[in-house]
């Protein structure tokens, strides 16, 4: 038993991304046209040299054919993919598998969510009929639960802590705002988010990721095909994903202050892509800032910083644009909103311009690493599904 | 011999202060206070913590029936006593029947059981609802009263001996109410008065004659019915000392409509000594009394969680959160989708978790999985628990959060992750609580709620609140307040 990876077996030649944001103008068919016009143009193909196609969406749409009939894909093999909110990032899991395997040459990964059209706030789940005694609790209130408990722990006190979350927010925002793509697109003082209403617990509106609708897309084909189509393809490094049992909810041996299937994911991604020192060898990180402790908790989980201490990391710079190790370069879910099947391939973006050089100029990291790091996670603390990958420009 | 072999009250922990009504309105309200069913809480739920109550002060008492009486049902044409009965986990064998519609209900059904046969587990409830102003807001009240009748056997012997009954009745129009109307309507009171004095005292009468006791023999009499002024009236006319006649309750938790009779007799039997003899008037559409004499059986009798401290631990509520509980004012909702309505097929399979917080343990690891698993998540053994019941069992908050987005019909929604003594863990919404009255380490117990209703299905399950009553504590420590 064990997970071998698929390192520098398969690259990524050309990406698209929409404009995230209230899009009232557009369906979900135009943010799918759009995101895989750009896609196929960036690789200089047609959708008929695609094999083969993924669609990842959370609620906007069912079966493949959700992402065929806006295209007019004509007999090709299409699947509808739904992780939570690492959505987008199975599509891309699923069409790097497949291109992996020798069953095609050339697979494309969409990933697409029309949020705004509910009416409500915030994102929602459609369940399935059930016996009416599960949680209807808000993801804010489940992951607010987890910034006393970090703080507690680890001895930050409550106006330390409102701080550290506070330069989190700002941060992301700040990166955000260098970004044409963002939804939100201002530097946010840190005065502002302290004003800001309470959303649940602790956490305020500037705690919590916006909501938008976007898509994104990515073709991958074989590593040895990929100089056909970009000088600069991305070699897909590891792709890893955990899923936890959901009995955080009800193990009392969980404190909220960490998220193992992260854990889990980040080891098992630094196995397959001969990591060892994350901190120092990744470029950049972009990670599920869904809200501001998750981003806090996420930096241990993810190796970047030792436990107990992401809090002083934070504030001391660590992950800001400019800082040793920066996190979310293009915003993050703060800036960018949350279409759940577009975030996974949208973080995926980021990669493909910084690693590539064609980042917008105030934002682009200046460094000789050539590694990036995506993670995502869904779910709740306890009931969590976790995907973290590493693309380079380099082989070997 | 036959009667009561345990009582017990419940009174919702919500005060409304009558002068409040006055403050808002410029009109109305009253000296005292009412007592208020939370936004989650119907006559079924009520009556089932009536009843949790009732039993765990006779453990050994094994009911053949439950009957449910009340004037305001949670449902009609579908029996709310199975709702009862599936919280309480009773073995299908006992059958679940409602007295439904009138006020005289709950002492009719009471009354039934003394004089019928068997072990009856009599659940008597009310919310008592008018419009804002209105007497009937002010004076009415919510609560419910559980008895278990029967006769006097081994470990569960009768503490308060039914001695005898009576009843007058008589058709004339007090108080009447249409179906699916709220709100209560009611003639000129001094006509009332002129019918509930003379039937009251015929079946007065006749009840002693029964019950084979004189006047003068009675240490308690509860005198109570909804129609204040023929109550007052006919307590007045019966010539009898002043202590003897029972304090009402209404000045403090209202007038409980059909649930009332049985809650002050609860009361009363709580405060009772070997001996008493004890008689209930209810004027409602008539008359009925029961006369009860308390038994030697009485002192080893220990009430649960008695009426006086849980009307001690009552808060007060505003009168706006009052009228928008009733909903006879709309606050503007979050915007977030409301809940679907719940699946009877899924609500049907899982009834033992869903009515009566029953989990499982694993009997390898030990491990406590709520909601009830079939594989361990400690181990990983197939198939190999057993059913445990939590309804009972308290536990403390490890952490809390207050979520102020999502759907509730009371934001905010207080919710605390909760490990229950003895081990497993829930995380589960919190009620009686107010957002910032709750603290890490708090002590907190289940209560059996309504969490919303959908399509006209109320969705029944279990939430937490603070331990406020130190006598039901059953920890190692016990939140103040």
């Amino acid at each position: 038993m064990s997970s071998h990876g698929i390192r520098d077996r398969v690259a990524i030649v050309g990406m698209g991304c929409t404009p995230f944001g209230e899009l009232w103008d557009k369906g979900l068919d135009d943010l799918i046209v759009d995101a895989s016009t750009e896609t196929f143009a960036s690789a200089g193909v047609t959708k008929d040299d695609v094999d083969a196609y993924w669609l990842g969406t959370a609620q906007s749409g069912m079966s493949g054919i959700t992402l065929a009939r806006p295209l007019q894909l004509e007999g090709k093999p299409v699947s509808r993919v739904e992780n939570y909110c690492t959505t987008g990032s199975e599509a891309l899991r699923a069409a790097a598998y497949a291109v992996a395997s020798g069953a095609y040459d050339m697979a494309m990964a969409v990933g697409a969510e029309k949020v705004k059209d509910s009416g409500y706030q915030g994102l929602n789940a459609n369940n399935p009929p059930n016996d009416g005694t599960g949680r209807t609790l808000t993801a804010a209130a489940m992951f607010s639960m987890v910034a006393p408990a970090y703080a507690q722990k680890y001895g930050v006190d409550a106006d330390q802590m409102s701080d550290v979350l506070a330069t989190i927010s700002a941060k992301n925002h700040y990166n955000g705002a260098r970004n044409p793509r963002a939804q939100f697109r201002r530097e946010v003082s840190k005065e502002t988010i302290f004003a800001s209403p309470r959303v649940a617990g602790g956490l305020g509106v500037f705690d919590c990721a916006g909501v938008a609708d976007g898509a994104a897309a990515a073709i991958v084909v074989r590593a040895e095909d990929a100089l056909r189509y970009t000088d600069k393809p991305l070699y897909i490094k590891a792709l890893a994903f955990s899923t936890g049992s959901g009995s955080g909810l009800i193990d009392p041996g969980y404190d909220y202050t960490h998220f193992p299937e992260c854990e889990w994911a980040a080891t098992d991604a630094y196995a397959q892509a001969g990591i060892t020192d994350p901190r120092r060898q990744l470029a950049f990180a972009e990670v599920h800032d869904c809200f501001t402790p998750t981003e806090l908790v996420l930096m241990e989980d993810l190796g970047f910083a030792e436990r107990g201490t992401a809090w002083k990391e934070v504030l001391a710079g660590t992950f800001a644009l400019d800082g040793e190790l920066p996190v979310n370069p293009d915003g993050g879910l703060k800036s960018f909103g949350h279409p759940v099947g577009a975030s996974g391939l949208r973080m995926f973006f980021e990669c493909w311009l910084q690693l590539r050089g064609e980042a917008t100029p105030e934002r682009q990291i200046t460094t000789d690493r050539t590694l990036a790091l995506t993670h995502n996670l869904g779910g709740y603390p306890g009931e969590m599904v976790s995907f973290v990958s590493v693309v380079g420009t380099e082989l070997g | 011999m036959r009667g009561i072999i345990s009582s017990a009250a419940y009174v919702p922990y919500r005060r409304l202060a009558r002068t409040s009504i006055s403050a808002f309105l410029g009109a109305g309200g009253g000296k005292g206070s009412r007592s208020v069913a939370s936004h989650d809480e119907d006559t079924t739920t009520m009556g089932v913590e009536a009843a949790r109550i009732a039993l765990r002060s006779a453990p050994a008492a094994a009911p053949g029936a439950v009957w449910f009486a009340t004037a305001t049902p949670a449902y009609l044409d579908k029996t709310n006593a199975t709702a009862v009965h599936a919280a309480l986990r009773l073995p299908s064998d006992v059958a679940a029947l409602d007295f439904g519609g009138a006020i005289r209900s709950g002492m009719g059904a009471l009354m039934t059981a003394m004089t019928g046969a068997g072990t009856v587990l009599v659940v008597i409830s009310d919310q008592r609802d008018g419009l804002p102003g209105g007497a009937d807001e002010s004076f009415g009240g919510d609560g419910a009263a559980a008895m278990i009748i029967g006769d006097d056997g081994p470990g569960a012997p009768v503490v308060a001996e039914f001695l005898g009954a009576a009843s007058a009745t008589d058709e004339f129009l007090d108080r009447w109410r249409a179906p699916g109307e709220r709100r209560s309507r009611s003639w000129e009171e001094r006509f009332g008065e002129t019918r509930y004095v003379p039937l009251g005292r015929e079946a007065w009468s006749r009840a002693l004659k029964n019950a084979g006791v004189e006047s003068g023999d009675v240490s308690k009499v509860v005198v109570t019915g909804m129609h204040g002024r023929a109550t007052k009236a006919f307590a007045s006319k019966l010539g009898l000392a002043p202590e003897v006649l029972a304090d009402d309750l209404a000045g403090t938790i209202g007038q409980t409509g059909a649930a009332h009779p049985g809650l002050v007799l609860s009361s009363v039997l709580e405060q009772s000594e070997s001996g008493d003899v004890v008689a209930v008037v209810h004027l409602a559409d008539g008359a009925d009394v029961v006369v009860l004499r308390v038994t030697e059986a009485r002192a080893a009798w220990t009430p649960a969680r008695p009426v006086e401290a849980q009307i001690a631990s009552g808060a007060d509520l505003s009168y706006g959160r009052f009228l928008s509980w009733r909903q006879m004012l709309t606050p503007e909702p979050p915007r977030r989708p409301e809940p679907a309505r719940v699946s009877a097929s899924a609500a049907g399979r899982s009834e033992d978790w869903k009515f009566a917080f029953v989990g499982s343990r694993d009997r390898s690891s030990g491990a406590v999985h709520l909601p009830p698993a079939r594989v361990s998540m400690e181990g990983g053994a197939v198939d190999d628990m057993e059913p445990l019941s939590m309804a009972d069992t308290q536990g403390t908050v490890v952490t809390f959060t207050v979520d102020r987005m999502v759907y509730s019909q009371s934001p905010p929604v207080v919710f605390a992750v909760v490990d229950f003594d003895g081990g497993g863990r829930f995380p589960v919404e919190l009620t009686d609580v107010d957002a910032d009255g709750l603290a890490i380490g708090d002590r907190v117990e289940m209560t059996f709620r309504r969490l919303f209703s959908a399509d006209g299905i109320h969705d029944y399950f279990w939430k937490a609140r603070p331990v406020r009553d130190p006598a039901a504590a059953t920890g190692p420590e016990v939140a103040p307040g």
